[in-house]
């Protein structure tokens, strides 16, 4: 077992809303990315897998508020961290954070040279030009950028090329974790590939130590991460290699959830696509009991206000709910 | 290769043609900058049939699907529909045109109008088909019956704004309009490519039961490749406004000729084979 990088501990989280309401988007999450490994995490929109990367970055600015839980980034516990404070000791040098649309926080006015001083000045005030541009254009070379897109501005560069730039930027100061939430489900395949292939590089080079990606495509997910983790409705429901989540998983969600994946090969044409019916849960009043047992072929009464236990196995694989392994496997054979 | 498996895809050219084009062509800007964005292209799209046309952004699917929906004008070329050369030169011309061709577009967010309930969306669609004179209770039966179709509930729904509606709600009642309209030809432009992809199932097989239920065509742009072999009858690829490749979907994918299918194809992570990233050279200068 390797080093611990990032551990998070029965984090919750909440949204605020303008009436006052409480949304609980994180409830409850607990796991651990070890030095090396990269973690990834699916679910559909609203499941709040977002919620959890700004939560886990301390990123707590309204509507978003922290209740409780623990988040220890290499033996440093940031829970409770006043977010300016953040800001300036932790984001960027131990953590990294790639939004969805990263491509479009460049500003159109500037050029790349000049994010990157603004990066690394922000934690060494007295930074010299020169160096800065000495390092930059010594990593942008090592990860495969040209060297002139320095001195480009951000309307030159194609969307994949604008993204590529966005994590070489992000990642300058060798931070510990990534966390890239969707960085390329707005670009075509094969930027998407070389985007990839980018963030493969940064961890086999050792400039970041572990990574947590977020998406929706699961073929994506299965090609990217060592272990994936599916989140239903602010909870995590099932966790595993990314081998066992995609042949065989075992909670009814993800068991849906892997059961819609679509793949150009040879055999997929004929095998039916499964939809999950009905929606999430509205999270203002999550429900007792199992959160996914409104829409659970399998649900039993019980599941509907038993409080769910998280089922842990032997090598790290979990799983949330009341049934057996054998006794959903029973279930899914007769499909 | 091993036997290839033709499961779902049924041979349409023997069927009545719907729509087709011969060397339809879109040219943007003049002079030194005139580009051809779709450049003379020729296709048959038969009655009943499934066709996916498959490119990268910026190949010309997106101006060729507008040329289609007679919103942009064809340069040169001819595009045929139903056997008889189109005619949208005014806007009465253009507005029958449109009760045999309808779309669906991407963004579900930007295809309503924010002003109107969710009925009168419905209720338009029932009064083009001429169904003005008809009784209100057969007018809330005919929408009720087409919100069904797309697993919605209308009792839920009247009195409505369409942005109360989630994103894959939206995209369905985009179809329950179609199934309403009963158009010749529907036109979908990436419908599923701003929702997840759990939802993504839910539309694909809506769009298939709509296809077998009212046997109209189906034309669908989308960029990922894996969904066009799922779902299509006949498979398009373009790229940089020329169709590289055309054929059965199960040709197409398993046994590809073009660099560029190859390319698409090879792209695309996939599960069972391997993904090779090594294809990749990250120093190649991006067009």
């Amino acid at each position: 077992m390797g080093k611990p990088i990032l551990e998070v501990r029965n984090l919750k989280t909440k949204y605020v809303t303008r009436f006052h309401e409480d949304v609980y988007a994180v409830d409850g999450v607990s796991f651990t990315i070890e030095e090396g490994k990269s973690l990834g995490i699916a679910g559909e929109s609203g499941c709040g897998k977002s919620t959890l990367a700004l939560s886990m970055m301390g990123y707590y600015f309204p509507p978003l508020h922290y209740i409780s839980g623990e988040i220890i980034i290499d033996g440093k516990n940031i829970s409770g961290m006043d977010p300016d404070t953040v800001r300036k000791t932790i984001l960027g040098t131990e953590i990294a954070y790639i939004p969805q649309a990263a491509m479009n926080a460049l500003n159109p006015t500037q050029k790349i040279i000049k994010f990157v001083i603004d990066v690394i000045r922000a934690h060494d005030p007295k930074a010299d030009k020169k160096e800065i541009r000495a390092r930059a254009e010594a990593r942008f070379a090592e990860l495969g950028l040209p060297r002139d897109v320095l001195d480009k501005h951000a309307v030159e560069l194609s969307g994949g090329m604008k993204q590529r730039t966005v994590i070489a930027v992000s990642t300058i100061l060798s931070p510990k974790v990534l966390i890239a939430d969707e960085p390329s489900s707005a670009l075509d395949v094969t930027s998407q590939k070389m985007v990839i292939k980018m963030m493969r590089e940064l961890m086999e080079k050792g400039y970041i130590k572990s990574m947590l990606f977020i998406t929706h495509e699961l073929p994506l997910l299965y090609n990217v991460t060592d272990d994936i983790m599916v989140m239903y409705a602010g909870q995590i429901v099932e966790k595993g290699t990314a081998h066992e989540m995609v042949f065989d998983p075992v909670h009814p969600y993800s068991h849906g959830l892997m059961g819609s994946i679509l793949v150009p090969e040879e055999g997929t044409r004929g095998t039916k696509l499964t939809a999950i019916p009905g929606t999430p849960p509205n999270l203002k009043k999550p429900p007792h009991g199992c959160r996914f047992a409104e829409r659970c072929k399998y649900a039993k009464p019980e599941c509907r206000y038993s409080n769910i236990p998280e089922r842990p196995f032997e090598d790290g694989r979990m799983y949330r709910c009341l049934m057996g392994v054998d006794e959903l496997k029973e279930e899914y054979s007769h499909e | 290769m091993s036997e290839i498996k033709t499961q779902n895809a049924k041979d349409f050219t023997d069927a009545p043609l719907c729509l087709s084009g011969r060397g339809v062509t879109k040219a943007f800007g003049i002079g030194e900058k005139r580009k051809l964005a779709v450049d003379h292209v020729d296709f048959d799209f038969h009655e009943g049939e499934f066709v996916s046309i498959v490119g990268e952004s910026g190949s010309g699917k997106t101006t060729l699907s507008k040329m289609l929906l007679g919103l942009l004008n064809v340069t040169e070329g001819q595009i045929l529909f139903r056997g008889k050369p189109r005619d949208i030169s005014s806007g009465r011309k253009k507005r029958e045109y449109w009760k045999g061709i309808q779309a669906i577009f991407q963004d579900p967010f930007s295809s309503y109008n924010v002003f109107h309930k969710i009925d009168s969306v419905l209720l338009d669609c029932i009064n083009m088909r001429g169904g003005k004179h008809l009784p209100k209770e057969k007018k809330i039966e005919m929408m009720t019956e087409a919100c069904s179709f797309v697993n919605l509930k209308f009792a839920e729904l009247t009195n409505k704004y369409p942005f109360e509606l989630s994103g894959g709600q939206m995209q369905r009642l985009m179809i329950a309009r179609i199934f309403l309209l009963r158009p010749n030809i529907l036109l979908a432009d990436e419908p599923t490519s701003m929702i997840d992809a759990c939802s993504r199932a839910t539309i694909l097989d809506m769009l298939l039961k709509l296809r077998d239920e009212t046997g109209m065509t189906v034309i669908f742009i989308t960029h990922d490749i894996g969904l066009a072999y799922y779902i299509s009858d006949s498979v398009y690829i373009m790229e940089h406004g020329k169709f590289v490749e055309a054929g059965a979907p199960d040709k197409v994918m398993l046994t590809p000729e073009a660099p560029y299918t190859k390319r698409l194809i090879s792209d695309v992570p996939k599960i069972h084979e391997p993904w090779d990233l090594s294809t990749v050279d990250l120093l190649q200068q991006e067009a």
